[in-house]
């Protein structure tokens, strides 16, 4: 943290500026400046750095795993790819206590209601993996009956990984991902977390079960599907 | 390995002279597999099945499988060789004609005639049969309903091995045959609200599959019902 | 031998209605007079354990009526993984559905992919080259020591271990799963067996791999079993819960290890002698009691006769091509005709039974699953006993909603 006392070069001649517009952001600070500042023992920070860095290196994932991708999901955070370096030290049984829900695993319409409520019970800041092609779009079963044609239906993703299993590695490199999204959100201005802007939703409504399909397919506010019109 | 046990022909006797109004059939299996199947009467199956569990020669204890068999109704094509009498020339009514000679006998001549036949459908349900006493099978058992609109139902062989109580329950789910005397009959794998049969093979599924980047067959008309082609020269349009 | 029969779902106590309310009608209570009444008698207690439950093997839940902490009834309800593996199967073609039995039971695809194989191969009539045999005997029996070592590092994690044997199972698993990566190109979804043999070739340095790994299996099992086998945690634990007499094992259809732990021998390796399985010399270890222990006690000791059956396969591999280079593999159509392949995979017996009509496409394609099978007694075994006993019980019968639930 930086010296109570003396206030920096650096930082004195921030203060003459005019303080710049949109917002609590750091003065232009090189790199570099900031490397020679830490040596000296001067971290310069500003709250929402600290607290991005705080929420990134800390994400807990939901011990919620569903088919094959789970298994990969598990072998990561075993001995010999370890997701605990990452931060990610317990998988959480209780959604209440979860920040991460990595879906991994086919969803399908049987299962989808219990993943939306799963969502919904997770406290913000929450964010979500869909891990596997499954998640991401039905993957192999694409033509069933009863999947899900990705959970982005329903609830909002922010990391998307492929794969039919991911790797273990390419897991953490979703969740390395993840860390730096977390770290580009801001405490004010459009890169705001969900719990932070008072325009959306934190829950989201649990689809029912119909006579041949779920009730509704998908969450419109959630997920459009592609507009596309075909050149042929 | 598995030591020798009677064929279809020896245990279909065998049935026929412990239940002798039973309608037990032979279906060969076309194929190098040659696993015969022994097809019964609904009426009979618990009967029959009962015994094949308790003979001292079969002990078959162990269903180890309960498959359900969609059989749509299907038009078949039979050919059929038919007999028929040529009809005498009559009357030389053509120009230039000499008189007709003595009048020939009636000639045959074989002629092949397709007829069109509606095979009407059922919903068949296998069992396969092992015994773990003895160290043989499988023996093959067939069922079949009546149709596979109304009469669905078919005894179901759960007291006899309880093996077939959640496969029948998936039977059930799937295919839609009702198995009387089941325990628990209710769908397993979709939700009770479920309405469809998803294995039959008239089942539609609901259209939630939208654009996919290469797509072919099947995908690609309902693709395209989803995209329509702008006219030529219009500027593309988002899809709604 | 008697049918045990089934408990029916109206097997609950009269006086347990489904909204909870149970205490009996009173005449209202008037203002010169003050009732009291003593309602506690104890209800009965409905609880969804599952489907996200952090000791269910995958999306599974057992709906469990409680009487205090002692379970009276248990229904278990699957399909939230159900992904019409079958119906797949009739839109794709025979070789098309070789992936899709990978991820049947996703632990261990190499044994899934064998039995499809092996339908198909009884279906058409086709033979395997002897290397292909060995190789495909070597792939099985290491599968089954992966899966072995990861039900047992799931046991534990049941018990409440909080995943330190499963360190150790997981530490295992991934040097197999190197092996299969070498081999197959892929850790998990290894899509490795063809009809009439195998995809590729074992090279010599991956046979010395194996052979080394093999090798050193032995020292593993004796660590891990001298953490868990005599710890008198586990055994407290485990002994005398879930007791399935055998009667009711070979009634319900139950195949595998949860089989021979109630003392039934019954092991398709020996019964079919499919593949060359009868060359090799292995035991069958058979429990005396059917408890979870003995089922855990049997496949530590398969362990062990797998390795008994590793060290010969890798060491008579013969020379030899691994497919038949004139097999036909693309536009595969099998005469009409229908044939049911099974073989014994580490979860029980998991069979094909596959329907032809001459096309490209099987007319039916039925996949026997051994976990949901086995899953039929999973009341009667956990009648009586705690929901902590349960979840471990639920362990032992080592179930994979892949296959539960294709």
């Amino acid at each position: 943290m930086s010296d109570a006392a003396a206030p920096t070069p650096s930082e004195a001649a921030h203060r003459a500026q005019p303080a710049p517009a949109g917002g609590a952001h750091l003065p232009e600070i090189s790199p570099a400046e900031r490397d020679e500042l830490r040596r000296q023992g001067i971290l310069l920070t500003s709250l929402e750095e600290l607290y991005n860095w705080g929420r990134s290196n800390s994400v807990w994932p939901l011990q919620f795993g569903l088919a094959c991708c789970a298994i990969e999901m598990i072998a990561a955070s075993m001995a010999r790819f370890d997701i605990s370096r990452f931060g990610s030290e317990v998988f959480r049984p209780s959604p209440r206590q979860a920040d991460l829900l990595i879906v991994s695993g086919t969803v399908t319409k049987k299962m989808a209601p219990q993943v939306v409520r799963l969502w919904n019970q997770m406290p913000e800041p929450k964010y979500c993996i869909a891990m596997g092609a499954c998640a991401i779009s039905g993957g192999p079963f694409k033509q069933g009956y009863n999947v899900l044609k990705g959970i982005d239906r329903f609830i909002p993703v922010d990391i998307y990984i492929p794969g039919c299993p991911p790797r273990p590695e390419a897991l953490l490199h979703g969740l390395i991902e993840l860390q730096k999204k977390i770290r580009g959100q801001t405490l004010s201005g459009p890169a705001t977390p969900r719990h932070l802007r008072a325009d959306t939703a934190c829950t989201y409504p649990v689809p029912e079960f119909g006579e041949h399909d779920l009730l509704p397919p998908n969450n419109p506010e959630v997920w459009q599907p592609p507009g596309l019109a075909r050149t042929e | 390995m598995t030591s020798a046990m009677e064929s279809p022909e020896q245990i279909r006797g065998r049935l026929l002279t412990r239940f002798p109004d039973a309608a037990v059939a032979v279906v060969a299996n076309p194929g190098p597999a040659a696993q015969h199947s022994l097809l019964l009467d609904p009426t009979r199956a618990v009967e029959i099945a009962a015994f094949l569990r308790d003979d001292p020669a079969l002990r078959l204890d162990f269903c180890s499988n309960v498959t359900g068999l969609d059989w749509p109704e299907r038009e078949v094509i039979e050919t059929i060789k038919k007999t028929v009498p040529l009809s005498p020339v009559t009357g030389a009514a053509a120009a230039g004609a000499t008189a007709p000679g003595p009048s020939a006998e009636p000639a045959t001549k074989i002629v092949e005639e397709k007829i069109k036949r509606l095979q009407p459908g059922c919903l068949e349900v296998v069992y396969h049969l092992y015994s773990m006493a003895l160290k043989h099978g499988p023996v093959i058992l067939r069922l079949r309903t009546g149709n596979r609109a109304d009469q669905v139902s078919l005894p179901s062989l759960t007291p006899i091995w309880r093996s077939c109580e959640f496969q029948e329950r998936e039977v059930f789910d799937l295919f839609g045959v009702v198995f009387r005397g089941h325990p628990d009959l209710r769908r397993i794998l979709m939700w009770d609200e479920f309405r469809d049969h998803p294995m039959r093979k008239d089942y539609v599924e609901p259209d939630d599959y939208e654009w996919e980047p290469t797509p072919h067959e099947a995908v690609l008309a309902k693709a395209r019902a989803h995209y329509p082609t702008p006219a030529p020269g219009a500027p593309a349009a988002p899809a709604p | 031998m008697t049918s045990v029969p089934p408990i029916s779902r109206d097997s609950a106590p009269a006086s347990w209605t489904p909204g909870g309310a149970s205490a009996p009608d009173l005449p209202p209570a008037g203002p010169h007079l003050r009732q009291v009444h003593d309602s506690f008698h104890g209800d009965l207690l409905e609880v969804s354990m599952g489907p996200h439950h952090p000791s269910t093997h995958g999306v599974f839940r057992m709906v469990v009526t409680l009487d205090g902490e002692t379970i009276v009834k248990l229904k278990p309800v699957f399909g939230y993984l159900h992904r019409n593996h079958e119906k797949l199967g009739e839109n794709t073609t025979y070789l098309a559905s070789m992936p899709y039995t990978d991820r049947l039971d996703y632990l261990n695809s190499m044994t899934n992919n064998w039995a499809y194989a092996l339908a198909v191969e009884k279906l058409a009539g086709l033979t395997v080259p002897e290397r292909a045999e060995y190789l495909r005997i070597i792939l099985a029996e290491l599968s089954r020591l992966l899966n072995h070592t990861c039900l047992a590092g799931f046991l534990l994690h049941d018990c409440g271990t909080s995943g330190t044997p499963l360190m150790y199972a997981f530490r295992e698993r991934e040097r197999i799963l190197d092996l299969f990566e070498s081999l197959s190109g892929s850790r998990m979804m290894c899509n490795f067996q063809r009809f009439g043999g195998c995809r590729t070739d074992a090279s010599p340095e991956w046979l010395d791999a194996a052979r080394r790994l093999v090798d050193g299996y032995g020292r593993f099992l004796d660590e891990f079993e001298a953490l868990i086998t005599g710890n008198e945690i586990v055994m407290a634990r485990l002994q005398g819960s879930g007791i399935l007499r055998p009667a009711l094992a070979i009634s319900a259809g139950v195949t595998g290890p949860m089989l021979r732990a109630s003392g039934v021998d019954y092991d398709l390796r020996r019964v079919d002698g499919y593949g060359l399985y009868p060359r090799f010399d292995f035991r069958i270890p058979l429990g005396a009691h059917g408890d979870t222990y003995d089922r855990y006690m049997i496949r530590v000791l398969e362990m062990r006769e797998s390795l008994k059956i590793l060290r010969p396969a890798l060491r008579d591999i013969p020379a030899g091509p691994v497919l038949d280079p004139k097999t036909k593999l693309r536009g595969f159509r099998p005469k009409p005709g229908e044939a049911y392949g099974r073989l014994e995979g580490p979860k029980g017996e998991i069979g094909f039974y596959l329907v032809s009509d001459g096309t490209p496409n099987p007319y039916r394609y039925r996949v026997r699953p051994p976990s949901f099978i086995n899953l039929t007694i999973l009341e009667d075994l956990c009648l009586g006993h705690t929901v902590a006993d349960a979840v471990i019980i639920l362990g032992s019968v080592d179930i994979v909603l892949g296959e539960v639930d294709r």
